[in-house]
């Protein structure tokens, strides 16, 4: 038994090394990438110090995801040749429908040719609001890159004299009444934008709010040397800033709507009100009723799940886990042969020590799936039967479908 | 005194009757299994991981090594879940491109299924019985996709390539030959004595058993589960055909035999309905981005392949790859019943219980 500790203990370390140097490695290039002055992740005990390189790592960390989000949203501008009508199709999610646009008027507007410099522009606007980024919420944060990244796309179809408004430095060069309308339109489009940004980001944005008011002022400047052009663009910008306002609430309800609150509605009649963290119906997975559990009620959520003669889910069809960088996730589709209906319970788990109750009780066929999630995400599972590395077996280092695997070799 | 003594006894990974890297530690008492621990991964590849860095399009070839006997299904969830993602729509044509080589490959499957479970039950000639016919479908997919197993041929929107002159008609003929020849395989087979000593009434469990279990396909339609979500979900334009879902009520390895083999009977309906509907004109694939993306956000979608339900969930985070993917390799899940299956069973009834599971270690370890 000691033996067998020791091993444990060896490949716990052995583990803990690796994991180390990939932590290293990453951190040097966020270094470089974000150009950070703190390390990338809270090491020391100091809780002083952890504190202030925590903000300074979530800083570095949330510049180099807006820069990167808004990278994409310009590169899929200009990229994309999808019909435009899946614009009008594909109406459920705030954030889809700002991509569609975005790529719709890329299609009007930017020629491939500009995608360099809508990418350079696209990069430019996006990095000073970082600072600001630390608690807001994904989806505000994405709409605020998307109408940015919209802006930065209509800009570099007009570089030319997008570079000259800005060498000068003015927004004052509307002259018709026409041009003058379109360029208040636009303004208040970035406005709105913006403030949406700032009630976001809470109190930590000082530096961000006056950056944030520059991008407004380059904006309203490139937008008013080619108001004409890109009025059509600002409208839409308009338009999906205020679809991002009011998150999916317009779009007419899914078929499966009624199931989901019926779901909803048991559930919190018979386990209390804050045992769900979130429900919705995730369209792009043929509208599955997803509900997203608290994790001290994952299990008896799962439980009444099956066991609660109205929902009757006995089937467990999937089981996995997902790494995603900031938290770990637990994916669960559920089966109700009785109802014909399926249902996704996922959870949300602290990443640097994954732990669930296992589903294996509940269902059998949660056993090996739960095993794969051990082996190559490193999720605990407690009071599974037999958690065992059935994959790669006992002696590998590591869990390889984390973001930060880093293979290990004795050799090396 | 007579006594018996408990030992191990190790089964694989490399035995034929394994149908792959597949190894069971056995606990046995003289010729009882006390305990049987099953032993996976040897054929891990790391689909997941890969596919990681991977565009869509990319990753297709890489589900073709999953369920190597039935790739075409492997082909066709992946493809599934990104046009659920994006919205595509399929043109017909490409559909029933689809539709007729899923079909084909289920037939080619099973066949496969037969030949290699009466081989481990001792019975060497329908093997090549079954290969035989094996093989006129091979010939018919590589016709069409210009391979033999991995065949890579679906593409998100469609197929790779259009149907060859003269290929329809092709399977339109085979599909009365293969008839016929089923009639052989049960005259060679089914009624024999022998064999049905050796799989009617082992290996049973029940309904609630499969369900609890997670198992899919014939492993769960021989307990008396009338569901295929070909068509309690259909998929693609399978709410279009004409056909059953064979379901036996007893459970056991010969039910499972004759689930199977009435299965064949109906992806030959299928296939013969495609034919005749087969729309002479059209495109193979729909109008898509040249670089493939899928939205940002998740999906899960399954379907049913010859082994039951294959899945295919992705997380997206916009990108051209996928941020994760995983199979839900029907296998994978169907395998998990095994020790319970075996424990006090007698050793000899092992090779035709494991068999009557159909596994495929290469979507077993993913």
């Amino acid at each position: 038994m000691s033996g067998e500790k020791d091993l444990e203990q060896l490949k716990k370390e052995a583990a803990e090394k690796a994991k180390a140097a990939a932590l290293a490695k990453r951190k040097a290039m966020e270094h470089k990438e974000a150009a950070a002055e703190k390390p990338a992740e809270p090491a020391s005990e100091d809780e002083d110090m952890a504190k202030k390189k925590a903000a300074a790592a979530a800083k570095a960390k949330a510049a180099a995801l807006a820069k990167k989000k808004a990278m994409e949203q310009a590169e899929s501008a200009t990229e994309a040749t999808a019909e435009p009508e899946s614009a009008a199709e594909d109406d459920d999610m705030a954030k889809k429908k700002a991509a569609a646009a975005a790529k719709a008027k890329a299609a009007a507007l930017a020629k491939k040719k500009a995608m360099e410099q809508a990418e350079a522009s696209a990069e430019a606007p996006a990095e000073p609001e970082s600072a600001a980024e630390e608690d807001i919420d994904l989806a505000k944060k994405k709409a605020v890159a998307a109408a940015k990244a919209k802006a930065a796309a209509a800009a570099a179809a007009k570089a030319k004299a997008a570079r000259m408004a800005q060498a000068e430095g003015t927004e004052t060069a509307p002259a018709s009444d026409d041009e003058k309308a379109k360029a208040i339109a636009a303004a208040k489009a970035k406005a709105a934008a913006a403030a949406k940004a700032k009630a976001a980001a809470k109190a930590k944005q000082e530096g961000a709010d006056s950056a944030l008011a520059g991008d407004d002022e380059k904006a309203k400047a490139i937008a008013a040397a080619k108001a004409k052009a890109a009025a059509a663009a600002k409208a839409r910008a308009a338009a999906a800033g205020k679809t991002a306002e009011a998150p999916a609430e317009e779009v007419k309800p899914s078929v499966n709507q009624p199931y989901l609150d019926k779901y909803v509605k048991v559930i919190e009649e018979h386990l209390g009100k804050d045992v769900i963290e979130d429900s919705y119906i995730n369209r792009l997975s043929k509208d599955v009723p997803t509900l997203v559990a608290k994790r001290e009620y994952y299990y008896k959520i799962a439980q009444f799940l099956k066991y609660n003669e109205q929902l009757g889910f006995e089937y467990l069809s999937e089981l996995h886990g997902v790494d995603y960088e900031t938290h770990m996730e637990v994916y669960v589709h559920l089966y109700s042969y009785i109802n014909s209906q399926s249902v996704a319970l996922k959870v949300k788990l602290d990443r640097d020590e994954p732990a669930i109750e296992s589903l294996s009780t509940l269902w059998a066929g949660a056993n090996w799936p739960e095993c794969e999630a051990y082996d190559l995400l490193g999720i605990q599972f407690h009071n599974h039967p037999n958690l065992h590395r059935i994959m790669l077996g006992e002696e590998w280092v590591g869990h390889p479908l984390r973001k930060d695997y880093e293979p290990y070799d004795v050799e090396v | 005194m007579l006594r018996t003594e408990e030992m191990l006894l190790n089964v694989g990974p490399q035995h034929p009757s394994t149908h792959g890297v597949f190894r069971l530690i056995l606990k046995i008492d003289g010729e009882t299994i006390k305990e049987a621990k099953p032993v996976i991964g040897y054929l891990h590849r790391g689909t997941e991981k890969l596919a990681e860095n991977l565009q869509y399009t990319q990753i297709i070839p890489y589900t073709d090594r999953m369920d190597y006997v039935s790739a075409m299904t492997n082909n066709y969830v992946i493809c599934h879940a990104v046009e659920t993602m994006m919205g595509i729509e399929v043109p017909e044509r490409a559909e029933f491109l689809r539709v007729m080589a899923m079909e084909l490959g289920r037939v080619s499957s099973h066949l496969l299924w037969w030949g290699t479970f009466v081989l481990d039950l001792g019975a060497t000639s329908p093997l090549l019985y079954a290969f035989r016919e094996r093989e006129m479908i091979l010939n018919l997919l590589n016709e069409l996709s210009g391979a033999r197993l991995t065949f890579n041929y679906m593409r998100v929107g469609g197929v790779k390539w259009d149907a060859p002159e003269g290929w329809v008609d092709k399977v339109r003929e085979f599909i009365p030959h293969m008839r016929e020849q089923i009639k052989g395989y049960h005259d060679l087979v089914t009624g024999n004595e022998i064999f049905l000593n050796r799989v009617k009434g082992i290996g049973k469990y029940t309904k609630e058993d499969a369900l609890n279990y997670s198992l899919s396909g014939p492993n769960l339609r021989c307990t008396g589960v009338k569901w295929d979500l070909r068509k309690n979900e259909p998929y693609s334009i399978y709410d279009r055909f004409n056909f059953d879902v064979p379901v036996r009520e007893e459970g056991d390895v010969l039910s499972r035999y004759h689930v199977r083999f009435a299965e064949i009977e109906e992806a030959l309906k299928i296939l013969e309905q495609c034919v005749e509907q087969f729309p002479e004109e059209g495109p193979i694939l729909a109008k898509v981005p040249k670089i493939i993306k899928a939205p940002k956000g998740e999906a899960f979608v399954r379907i049913e392949s010859p082994r039951g339900e294959i899945g295919c969930y992705i997380a997206s985070d916009g990108k051209k790859e996928p941020y994760r993917l995983k199979f839900r390799r029907p296998s994978f899940y169907n395998l998990q019943i095994l020790p319970k299956l075996l424990e006090g069973e007698s050793i000899s009834n092992l090779i035709a219980i494991l068999g009557a599971v159909d596994i495929i270690l290469g979507e077993v370890d993913g």
